[in-house]
This record gives C-alpha cells, structure tokens and sequence, in this order.
C-alpha cells in the first residue's frame, strides 16, 4: 500500500432518541503521502464523523458497524493497522492518535486548557508519546512555536491561552498537534471560527508546514474557497456517502455530480453579473397567492436624493471594564466600541456593514434597535408619513410603537429560538404581544407567514430542535417579518449556515426585499455575500468606520488598505484565482496604528471621512483628499 | 481505487440516485419526537434512568402507604400491648413443619429471667398464628381524624399478635409507628422545599433578573447564611421554640425553620441559571419584541430553567428529611406524642436498649432508603432537565 490511510467502505451509526441514524454509509478514499485531502461537506454530511473514526474519538452513541480504515505508517514499512479494529482506549490507539495521527479542532479557546502555559500543553504532547526530559522537551517546544510563526517563542511558551488572540491560539493549537511530528494532520474546520485575514494566514501555516515536516493532511470543510486554495484531492460528501471525488483539477474543473454542480454554484463569487442569481439546491416555493406577498406596499424608487430612512450621527459608545472587588477602589478603562460613527440608510436599499469580529458592527446595531444606550450621538427614523422620529428619544408606548418598524435577525438560528416554544408560538409571539389577541386570527396569520418562509404550515406545532439551522433561521425570519417592519436588521444571518442553505436565505431576503419593500441593514464579515445582497457597503474596523462606497466602486477599487487586505484575504471557490499568500501584511492588516500613510490612527492624526466622488468615502487624514485624488487617477489609469 | 499516489486519483462520481428533498422527509417516530413538549422529552429521556425510575416507583409507593397509614398499620399509633414489652420482631413463616399452611407467625411464650430481668421471649411452633388480610380488627382509629374505621389491610389472628419489626418499652408495635411516622418525616421535607422554594426563586429571581445592587445584597445575604455552623443554628432556632406550642405548631415550626436554612442554595442557582438565560438570544429577542419583564421572566426565563428547579427542589427534600430526623433524635425536634422516625429513634438513644433491643434501630431503615430514593430520583431529573442539550 503506497498510501498514508485508505478507508475502505466505512459505515458509522448513532444511536439517538429519535431512532438509529446512519452517519456515514460506505464511505471509501484514501489519503496519499505529503498530500491533501479534502472533505468537503455540509453539516450533517458526516465529514467530522469520518475524521472521529480515524482518531478513534467518536461520541459514545456511535458505533463502527463495518468497513476499514487502513494506516500504514511510514515508520514501519510493511505494517498496516487497521484503526476500526482497535480499542480506541488501548495503548496503540494511544500512540498512534496524537503521535502519528494529529488533530487541529475548529474552537481553538476550547481546544486549549485555560489553566495551563501553552508551553506546558505541548511539552505534555511529547512527553506523552516521547522519551523526552523536561529541557529537550522545552527546546522542542520553543523549535515548533517558532516554526508556527510566534516571534518570540520563548516567551509565547509561558503564555496562557486567553492571552492570545483567537489567530495565535489557533498556531498555538497547530504547534501542539505537530510537535510529536505526526504523518497526518486531520484539520476539522481549523479556520471557520476566524476572521478572514487570521485565515489566510492560517492556511498559508499549514500548506508551508507541511512541506517541511513532510505530512499528508485531512481538511475537513464546508468552504469551498478553502478547499480550491489548499486540495490536491477533493472528496465531497453528502448525507453520509461520497457524491463525488477526484483531484482538485476534476472537481472544480470539470464537476459532474449534481449536488457538487449545484453545491459550486450556490457560492457567492465576486465575478457575479448584477442580475445572476444564486441556485440553492432547494428553492423555496410559496403559494402563488399569499395575500403577504402579493399585497405590496407602496415604497418609492430610490433615488440620490431620497430622504434617508434612518440617519445616523455621530455614534460612539465605551465599554468600561471594571476591575476590582466590593470593597476595593474599582478602576475603570474605557473601551471604544463605536468610535464617532455616522451613515444614513435609504427606504429599500440593502446597507451592508462588513467588518471582523469585535469591529462594533454588532454594538452599532444595538444601539439602532435601542437594546443599548451610546455616549454621544443621533439617531432618526423616518416614519412611512414622512416625520421624523428621534429614537433615542423614545420612552414607554412610543418605543413600543418603534419596535413594530425596525426589526432584528439574529445571527444564531439556535439560541435565537426558545426551544420550549412551538413554531405557532414563536411566530405569534410578536403578534399577541403587539394586540392580535385572537388565537384563529394568530394562526392564520402564522400559516401564512410560514408560507412566505417557506416552511410548510403542517408543521406548525413542532419545536425548533426539529428543524436543521436554514429551516431555523427561516423562522427567524418570519418572527421578524409578523409585525410587516420597515427596516430589518440582519446580524449575520447566514454565517452559521451551509453554503446550499445560505443561498437559499439569501435569494429568500433578496426576494422579500423586492416584494415587502423591505430596507435592511445586513452585518456580515464575509464580503462575497455582502457583496450578493448588498447595495452599498460600509467597511468598520476597530469601532471605526473606514470606507463606504456603493458595492460596485467598494469592489473594483478599495482604497483603505484594510480593506484591500479583506479582499484579498477571501479564498475563491476557483482554482484560477488562489489566495495571494505572500501578500497578508502579517497581521498588521486590523491594526490602525500600522495602517500606511494616510490612513495610519494615532494620537497626532486628524482623521475625517473624505469624499472620492460618487458616493465613495475613505478615512483618512484631514486634508489629505488631494493625495487621495492623485491616488484614485493612478489607479484607474 | 488505484494504489500508486503519484498516479492522479480517478475522477468517481457516485451514479446513485440523487434527491435533495430526501433530508426533509421524516419518518413517523421522528415526527412524534419533533412535536413533543419538553415535560415529553424530559419524561423519555427520565424513562431511560432505571435506577431514577424505580426510586420514583418506591417513593410513591411510601407515599400512598403515609396516606392510607391506617388502613396499612396493623396496629393504632397509641395502642399498647402490656403482655409484649420489648418483643423481639416476629418471622412470617409460609411452611410449618414442611406443609404450606400460607403465611403466619409463631405466638411468643413469654417468662421473665430473673437472674438479669431480661423478658425473654421465644416463638412457641405450637402457637400457629394465621395472618389476616382486609380485616376488621379491635384496633379502632380515625382515618385523618375524620372517618372511624376499624378495616385494615393485615391483622393479627384472633388472639395473637403481630410485630413484624418487635415493640417497645411501652408493648407498643415499631412496625405501626414507622407507618405512621412516615407521614410527619415524608411531609416535613415536602413543606420545607416548598418554602425554601418560594424564598429561593423569589430571591435568586431578583437577584438574576435585576442584577447589580439587588445581586450584591442578595448574594451577601446568601453567603452570610451559609456562613453559620448549621447544626448550632438549626439547634438553637429549633430551642427557640416555645415549649407550649402543640405538637402540630411545632412541627411546622420546624418545617419553616428548614426552610429558612435551604432558600439560600437554591436562590444561588436560580440566580446563575437566570444569569445565563438573560445572556440567551431568544431573551433579547423577546425584549426586542416589545414584551415586559413579566413576560419575559413567565414565558421564557421561567419554563427553561422550571425543570432544573424541580430537579433542585428534590435533591433538596432529603436533607430536610435528615435535618428533622437528626433534631429529633435530639429531642430538639419533634417531640411525642407526635411521632416521627426522628421521634422513634429518640427511643433507641441509650445504649442498653440498642444492645439489648436492637430492632428499636429499624426507623433508621426507612430513612436511610427515603433519602437514596430521593437522591436518585433527583439526579435522574437532573439529567432529564435539559432535553435540548
């Protein structure tokens, strides 16, 4: 066998309330040595199930019910272990998992103990499986943290995890699951809880690693563009079985299977014409004469000089942080969320805010939906007979009555639904609580509201832990839409789903927009959705606002080097256009202090949202539109 | 599959049919689960603990026996048999000399030793005493003070006796006073939880709801409860009360007493539990919706953390049942006539009758198997409690 590991018609069954469930159903591939392979599938296709099986740590429900997986470890030519035949607890298992077999999990907070140094965790991985004293062994541990790019390992060495950023967390993980050397790295969504640039450069780490330790890896993922940047040899998953598989070059060259057809072209790319469409793989249908739908608001043409919905001013809120006890003189800092920010939203316009996680995108839009209070600052909605409502003004019934208009979608379709409710209760919620106080009235009211979803109206008695995240997120969205809003805005709301499911939510707020009349402000830290669903865009940074612009100019010309950094850092489902590696700014990109001139933040600088015409502005320092000009004509030239 | 890594892999597409409606077909059972409450699922999900289950069963089994205590009780709570004093407990024997004759006792001879004045009594196999079921017997009571009665499930044989578990120092049957103890020692611990209940979620509601200064005084409070040696405490609140209260008066006295102790863990983790709901999307969804706080807290803080509670209530009950027990054991609990099976085993404080008169012990049994049963019990519930984890 010339092959790392070969499983052979793999099957795993779980035992669970709701009846046995078949997780993996004759599952067959192999891994080559020094290559990668990727697993690509939704959630529930069984591709993490898969990867538990070959590290012998499947869940106490699951069972191996037959089929083999085969290692032949290069240390010991001539021997194959057949890994489902051993006790997971036993002492080979043992060696081989963490030894030879490596893992890197998708939380890294949790993939590391709080309580220990990160050097102490990886000292511990070889001590565990080699014959190492405790200063070799720390000689070893301070070689692989700077193989994994920490500058100073020594000192990285006596760090505890929560004083690290998620990216370094996620090397300090990657250090400990290489430091035994393993000849397979299995990677379980290692970068889907990163921001984009943190991700980019933690896939750059894992392709150079593996080159000079000389390992066959395992990516298992849902994203498409990671796969396309990083897979030598792809196998796609559904539903516990193989649809497809081939080298990179067959899958997304030449894809033949319908669902990875249909799995490529519900990604959103940024080479998309204005009008194309996403194909999810199921369509949502509504009945054709759904009195929500057909019944459409009066809503005006935007144009320029339309009044703007919601005017926002000078927007700042501080989170202090105490320290200190009951007794003892508490000291505050103070912690800019939302520095200074302003914008407007127009009626019918999709508002898209991009930015990565602890930008103040989410603040912002609490404070629009009066769930916090800012510092300083202005808000004013523009009611449907044009007056203008100061909302921070808001008290009692009047704020009762706002509620009705500006409406929220949270990002995660399982905490975001109280699970002892039924789908009728959680739909009619707002309903009741806003006077429709008649059961029957509710209920028709939530069957038709279920339709313009999507979801059939039979199952309007289930619990929410029935339904998969679209379904969830779908009911979400009818919540939101039961007291007919004018802004509704969305927080994240795909980012939790599969990419088959997310075009299907995005198409359904797309089409809704189109036939409510609805104005959304849609928060999303992945640009190639912003940029399907949005009509224009805001980048924050830092609490900041640092560009605006409409979609069109924001994508063909970014000027703020930030996001210039975020688009470059997005990997594309193509394999003619690969992450540019080399260009990643090491992580300089977030930092407004390291920005280049003129947009570099400190103390001396003044900086001011400057005009480069058609609606496209760039923080920068005051006075510097001059040197922006010059700087827009060489770009287009 | 071809073998050789540097040959390029074969391009497989899988030729089965493909649906993509197929994940959203459920089969029947599904359907059942999908639509099931949460009591539903906490309920099957309870089922599958055996041991919890069980102890459910024996639990309400001690409970309908506290209830029809009477009727279950060969003998009345007061009656007293002068000829037995300190009567060992009496065998229930199904064979006599190898025939099946159906189950009876043997009648006791009974002759006084005069070197040591021990009783001495022996079963006589000649004294053939059949037991009697659903039978009318001379041992009147009151059912619940209310109805008078003389039926019971067991009787004696005309003329004999029967003391399954021996008697006392006044001929009185231990087996009967267990029974009737049952009640005062089961429902002691029911009333405590319930108000140390109240207290609990009441407090701990403020306290996780409002936060800040309502926290901080509430949670100062609980610690400096916690704080005192409780057995002192317990002791001295129970000699506080007045000597001439009926006996009803100071049982409920010592029931609000224990309490009184108790609201302060439970108002911990009803505090916690709100603290992390309010952190729930769902929560500010609902405050996004517009809804008040009484809506808020009764439609969804109080369902999602209601079963943690009961399963926090019930592993709370035993320690109430021992607290009584151990106080009056003291005599600073409960005092005769009440009778308790702290009261009874008030009975086997000296040493000599525990050497000499053993089966004065046997209260201890029930305790010991009402507290496992509730143990259990609640740490299936606690297991249950959250079906969506």
């Amino acid at each position: 066998m010339n092959d790392l590991l070969r499983i052979k018609n793999l099957r795993v069954s779980f035992r669970l309330p709701e009846g046995e469930l078949n997780a993996v159903r004759g599952v067959s591939f192999r891994i080559p040595k020094g290559k990668t392979v990727a697993l690509v599938g939704e959630s529930g296709s069984g591709k993490s199930v898969v990867s538990q099986a070959i590290m012998g740590i499947l869940p106490r429900a699951a069972r191996i019910s037959d089929g083999e997986i085969l290692f032949a470890d290069p240390q010991t030519p001539g021997t194959i272990i057949d890994l489902a035949k051993l006790d997971p607890d036993g002492t080979q298992m043992r060696q081989i998992r963490g030894g030879r077999i490596s893992m890197v999990f998708q939380e890294p907070m949790t993939s590391l103990s709080p309580v220990h140094t990160v050097g102490n965790q990886i000292c511990e991985a070889l001590e565990l499986h080699r014959a190492v004293n405790r200063t070799q062994g720390m000689a070893l541990t301070t070689d692989i943290l700077k193989l994994v790019g920490f500058p100073n390992p020594e000192r990285a060495a006596k760090t505890f995890p929560f004083e690290l950023s998620g990216g370094l967390r996620q090397r300090a993980v990657i250090a400990m699951a290489l430091v035994c050397h393993p000849v397979l790295l299995i990677a379980d969504e290692p970068t889907t809880a990163l921001d984009v640039t943190i991700q980019a450069q933690i896939l750059k780490l894992i392709k150079d690693l593996q080159i000079e330790l000389e390992m066959s890896v395992l990516m298992i993922t849902h994203d498409l563009g990671v796969v396309a940047n990083m897979a030598d040899e792809v196998v796609v998953m559904y539903h516990g079985e193989i649809m497809e598989s081939g080298t990179a070059e067959d899958i997304f060259r030449n894809p033949k299977h319908p669902y990875l057809k249909a799995l490529l072209e519900a990604v959103p790319r940024f080479d998309m014409k204005p009008d194309e469409r996403l194909k999810p793989i199921r369509e949502i249908k509504h009945h054709p004469d759904n009195p929500i739908l057909t019944a459409k608001r009066d809503r005006r043409v935007i144009c320029d000089d339309d009044p703007p919905l919601l005017e926002v001013k000078n927007i700042s809120k501080a989170f202090s942080i105490k320290k200190g006890g009951m007794f003892s003189r508490s000291t505050e800092e103070k912690v800019l969320a939302v520095d200074d920010i302003s914008f407007f939203v127009r009626r019918g316009e999709c508002l898209g805010l991009v930015g990565e996680s602890g930008c103040g995108k989410t603040t912002l839009s609490k404070i629009i939906m009066r769930a916090l209070k800012p510092d300083t600052g202005s808000i004013t909605f523009r009611e449907q007979d044009n007056s203008l409502t100061d909302v921070l003004a808001l008290e009692k019934d009047a704020l009762f009555k706002f509620r009705e208009r500006v409406q929220f979608m949270f990002q995660d379709p399982y905490s975001s639904l109280n699970p002892r409710m039924t789908v009728q209760e959680l739909i009619g919620e707002p309903l009741f609580i806003h006077g429709m106080k008649d059961k029957a009235q509710r209920r028709d009211m939530v069957e038709k509201l279920m339709d313009v979803v999507g979801l059939a109206p039979m199952h309007i008695n289930r619990y929410p832990h029935s339904f998969s995240g679209g379904q969830r997120q779908r009911i979400g969205i009818a919540r939101a839409l039961a007291l007919q809003p004018d802004l509704l805005i969305c927080d994240e709301p795909v980012s939790a789903l599969d990419v088959s499911i997310q075009a299907q939510v995005l198409n359904l707020l797309k089409d809704l927009k189109e036939a409510l009349g609805l104005t959304y402000i849609f928060i999303s830290h992945n640009l190639a959705v912003i940029d399907y669903v949005a009509d224009r865009i805001m980048v924050m940074c830092q609490g900041r606002l640092v560009e605006t612009a409409p979609k069109q100019l924001l994508f063909k010309n970014p000027v703020h080097p930030y996001t210039r950094a975020l688009l470059s850092a997005v990997p594309e489902p193509d394999l003619d256009h690969p992450l540019d590696l080399r260009d990643l700014m090491e992580g300089k990109a977030s930092n407004p202090a390291d920005w280049p001139e003129p947009y570099t933040e400190n103390r001396d600088n003044q900086m001011a949202m400057i005009h480069l015409g058609q609606g496209h502005y760039v923080r920068a320092f005051k006075g510097a539109e001059t040197l922006l000009q010059s700087h827009k004509e060489t770009e287009m030239v | 599959m071809t073998s050789n890594p540097n040959k390029s892999l074969e391009h497989f597409v899988s030729s089965a049919d493909f649906d993509p409606q197929t994940v959203s077909k459920l089969t029947p059972q599904q359907e059942r689960y999908y639509t099931a409450s949460q009591w539903q699922i906490m309920w099957w999900k309870f089922r599958k603990h055996k041991l919890a289950l069980y102890s459910g069963i024996i639990l309400v089994c001690m409970y309908i026996v506290a209830l029809l205590a009477e009727l279950v009780a060969p003998y009345s709570l007061h009656n007293r048999e002068i000829d037995h004093i300190y009567a060992p407990p009496q065998v229930v024997h199904l064979f006599h000399e190898g025939d099946f004759i159906g189950p009876f006792v043997y009648g006791f001879d009974y002759q006084l030793n005069m070197e040591n004045l021990k009783r001495e009594y022996t079963p006589n196999p000649a004294k053939i005493q059949k037991l009697q079921f659903f039978c009318q017997s001379e041992q009147d009571y009151e059912f619940w003070g209310l109805i008078e009665g003389n039926f019971h499930f067991i009787c004696p044989d005309e003329g004999g006796t029967l003391f399954l578990w021996g008697t006392d120092r006044l001929g009185r049957d231990v087996f009967s006073r267990i029974i009737y103890g049952s009640r005062i020692s089961l429902t002691i611990g029911l009333i405590g939880v319930t108000i140390s209940f109240v207290l609990g979620t009441f407090f701990g509601g403020l306290a996780g709801y409002f936060g800040g200064i309502v926290d901080n005084l509430v949670l100062r409070a609980v610690e400096i409860l916690k704080s005192f040696p409780s057995l002192p405490l317990f002791m001295t609140l129970s000699a506080l009360l007045p000597v001439t209260w009926s006996p009803l008066g100071v049982f409920f006295g010592i029931s609000i007493i224990q309490g009184f102790l108790d609201w302060p863990g439970l108002a911990r983790a009803v505090r916690s539990k709100l603290l992390s709901l309010r952190e729930e999307d769902f929560t500010t969804a609902a405050q996004l919706m517009g809804a008040s706080h009484a809506r808020v807290i009764g439609r969804h803080l109080l369902p999602s953390f209601s079963s943690h509670l009961i399963a926090s209530a019930t592993l709370a009950v035993p320690m109430m049942i021992l607290g009584e027990t151990s106080l009056s054991f003291l005599g600073l609990g409960l005092r005769a006539p009440i009778t308790s099976w702290g009261v009874l085993l008030n009975e086997a404080q000296n040493i000599n009758s525990v050497v000499l008169y053993p089966w004065l012990l046997l209260p201890v049994q029930p305790v010991i198997l009402v507290v496992l049963c509730y143990n259990f019990l609640g740490d299936g519930l606690r297991d249950a409690a959250d079906p969506y984890k």
